[in-house]
């Protein structure tokens, strides 16, 4: 069955590691709904979020075919375990002096932000998971949204679970 | 093995001495590291980004070997490398040099040949810039490497060579490229060669799980009707000795795919074929009757499955061995999956392994095979067929040569008509299908065995892809028997628009091409031609006693087809066997 999973992948801090994922994906024909790279907790090393549609025998397939990049450390399947899973979302949205509040009051239960204040628009800073963000985007769209930015999905294991090298 | 590391023991004794610690150009540091990893060939042609390692090969201790085309190169060195096992090395210049070696790359990553291959590139401070002759070729051959190299410090070139001599040959071997620009070629450092590699990220599993060996074990003392599907992967291990007392010891039937022919004799009881697309009969039967399926460093190519994977060994149980594990899985759903080398998986298993009840299936597949051999009829004309062509050069050596070929007729009838047995005596492009592969591919093969017989088969096309590479083989008085299978087309395109696009033959005549002979003499090499079997015969026979490199054209009969035959789509069951119906 077709489902969204998410792999985290410790890889060595190198030029062109991003593009050896990347190009991975594209080569043996896997989505990528989102990717997002960053430092890891040693230095040297970065992780990197993949997510990723397929049933498990493509999710098996992928993590195999990473893990045969040389610059690959360690690949782990997070959403098969218990997962903290966030992204952050800037939306800039047009507002007139009327909406201003009303907007305010919209985004106050999603503990969102507001980073930038124009004559025109807002820009609100968002976090949280991929559902939260959409159904806030929702909520905003009847007031035109402007530009989105996402960062799509960083996530880590919950608890004791390890995915360290 | 012993005498292989002694050899670059010597190699490394007869190098000049040197100090770690001595300051060297970048090129100097590269034509040293190669001495160190036992290089004794490269193939190559040079350019401008090069220069300054051509400069250092001037005086070095390395044997360059200069073809007409990097692609010649890189199929030379992939013979070397297939037919010794050892990684084979080429060296072109950047932008049209490196995209050059792109077929060639992609050859050896589908057949996992080890492979070093050395780009020169525009200086650092150009990168970027569209200059002269400048190719992003670590970007090009990202999905066709086994791993690629920027070299951005000369520092780090040792530890560079040093890491990807280590990539290419280790687990799955493969290919590596090193791209080296101008400035880094030509800084100075001081040269430190590391004792070993240290790759925290890389470490192949070659030692495999007894647990599933005992579980492979058990399924064998079970089974009625097992085959072993041998691929490519016996060959890379070295396990053929290995794998010929596991099979009869077991008493199980070998299936070679294409890539593991000369992985288990072709003569012996127990070997009914190459299977798949071409395969033979009785093969093909046992593939769809079998109900233990040991596959051992195979990849369940479509050509074999036929892409077809559910309904492929309908009734088997698979154990899957590969030292790869994303192989296990990929295309076929795997009941026993062994990570491991092949090689260490029949030695831990030939101990324990017993006689499998298997007598009335090797019957069976006898009778499958005395049913339908590989067959085909004469031709009413009198002309040579190429079945025959190749039947003679078989019988002519009993099998003791290095045959290379292209892909296609040609390439199939070689797989059905000559019987392998020596070790690495078939070297073919198998995954990729590489047209003008097999004779540059020959040259390596004979400069790794200077006093084996090398026998390199193309067809009239594919020849013409790389027959620059007669100068290559005058100039170095290489002893290689050239044939050429002419049919005067692309003969397996011809097939295919016969059999499926109505006889509608588009572009594949090839009847306007060289005069083959001539030009052989052309390049002072002798040439011989035959288009009848008597004239066929008399010929070999010339071509074998001829001492030098000679060129054989036998032109044979245009129509001819491969069969058996099973349609691409279709299942195993549906073979087509074609002129003996």
């Amino acid at each position: 069955m077709e489902q969204k999973h998410t792999i985290s992948i410790l890889v060595n801090d190198q030029p062109g590691v991003l593009t050896r994922v990347a190009s991975l994906m594209g080569q043996r024909g896997f989505n990528i709904d989102s990717i997002t790279v960053g430092q890891s907790e040693e230095p040297g090393l970065s992780r990197m979020i993949i997510v990723t549609r397929g049933d498990e025998k493509t999710i098996e397939q992928i993590m195999k075919q990473f893990h045969k990049l040389i610059d690959v450390l360690k690949v782990q399947h997070l959403s098969s375990g218990p997962m903290v899973a966030r992204e952050l979302a800037l939306i800039k949205v047009g507002t007139t002096a009327a909406t201003r509040s009303e907007i305010n009051g919209i985004i106050e239960p999603f503990r969102a932000n507001i980073v930038d204040v124009g004559v025109s628009s807002l820009v609100i800073e968002v976090t949280g998971s991929s559902e939260k963000v959409d159904a806030l985007i929702d909520l905003l769209t009847p007031y035109g949204i402007k530009e989105l930015s996402r960062t799509g999905i960083t996530a880590i294991s919950r608890g004791a679970i390890l995915a360290k090298a | 093995m012993s005498t292989d590391t002694a050899m670059i023991e010597n190699q490394k004794a007869s190098l000049p001495p040197i100090e770690m610690g001595e300051v060297m150009t970048g090129s100097d540091m590269l034509l040293r590291c190669l001495l160190l990893e036992g290089v004794k060939y490269v193939f190559g042609y040079p350019g401008g980004a090069v220069l300054p390692i051509y400069d250092s090969l001037y005086s070095s201790h390395l044997k360059h070997i200069l073809t007409r085309h990097e692609q010649g190169a890189i199929h030379a060195a992939d013979g070397y490398a297939r037919a010794t096992g050892k990684p084979g090395v080429v060296i072109a210049t950047s932008g049209p040099g490196a995209t050059n070696l792109v077929t060639g790359i992609a050859t050896a990553y589908m057949d996992s040949v080890p492979l070093v291959c050395i780009t020169g590139n525009v200086a650092q401070h150009l990168i970027g810039t569209d200059a002269f002759q400048e190719a992003n070729i670590t970007g090009i051959t990202l999905p066709i490497t086994k791993h690629n190299y920027f070299v951005r410090d000369v520092k780090d070139l040792p530890r560079i060579v040093k890491e990807a001599f280590h990539i290419a040959t280790t687990g799955r071997p493969g290919p590596v490229l090193i791209d080296i620009p101008k400035d880094v070629s030509n800084a100075k450092a001081p040269f430190y060669y590391p004792e070993t590699v240290k790759l925290r990220t890389y470490n192949p599993t070659v030692k495999p799980n007894s647990l599933q060996i005992e579980r492979m074990l058990h399924a064998i003392s079970e089974a009625k009707k097992p085959v072993i599907l041998a691929g490519g992967g016996i060959i890379a291990a070295g396990a053929e000795k290995e794998l010929l007392e596991f099979a009869e010891k077991a008493n199980i039937p070998v299936i070679p795919t294409f890539m593991g022919l000369a992985g288990f004799p072709g003569t012996h009881r127990l070997c009914p074929g190459m299977p798949g697309m071409h395969g033979s009969y009785a093969s093909n039967m046992a593939l769809l009757n079998t109900d233990l399926l040991i596959n051992l460093g195979a990849r369940f190519d479509d050509r074999i499955t036929m892409g077809r994977t559910k309904e492929f060994a309908p009734n088997a149980k698979i154990v899957h061995v590969d030292i790869d594990p994303a192989e296990i899985g990929k295309n076929v759903e795997t009941y026993i999956p062994i990570v491991g080398d092949v090689k260490n998986v029949l030695l831990a298993a030939l101990p324990k392994v017993e006689r499998a009840d298997s007598d009335a299936w090797v019957e069976q597949i006898h009778a499958w095979n005395a049913q339908h051999p590989y067959s085909y009829k004469p031709s009413p004309t009198g002309m040579l067929k190429p079945q025959r062509a190749i039947e003679i050069m078989y019988e002519s050596t009993g099998g003791d040569a290095i045959v290379t070929t292209d892909v296609g007729q040609h390439q199939m009838w070689v797989a059905q008509f000559f019987k392998f047995s020596g070790q690495r005596s078939i070297i073919s492009s198998g995954g990729l299908g590489t047209m003008g592969f097999g004779f540059p591919a020959a040259i390596g093969a004979q400069f790794a065995h200077p006093n084996k017989t090398v026998i390199s088969v193309s067809g009239d096309g594919g020849f013409q892809m790389n027959q620059q590479e007669l100068a290559v083989v005058a100039n170095h008085n290489l002893p290689i028997k050239i044939v050429i299978i002419n049919n005067k087309c692309l003969g397996m395109v011809r097939q295919w628009q016969e059999l499926f696009y109505e006889h509608r033959y588009s572009q594949i005549d090839l009847s306007t091409s060289v005069d083959f002979v001539k030009l052989a003499d052309a390049y002072g090499i002798k040439g011989l031609r035959a288009s009848t079997e008597e004239e066929a015969e008399r010929v070999w026979q010339e071509a074998m006693n001829t001492k030098g490199p000679v060129l054989v054209e036998f032109v044979v009969e245009p129509e001819e087809n491969v069969y058996p035959m099973v349609a691409a789509g279709n299942t195993l069951d549906q073979m087509v066997l074609g002129d003996e119906e």
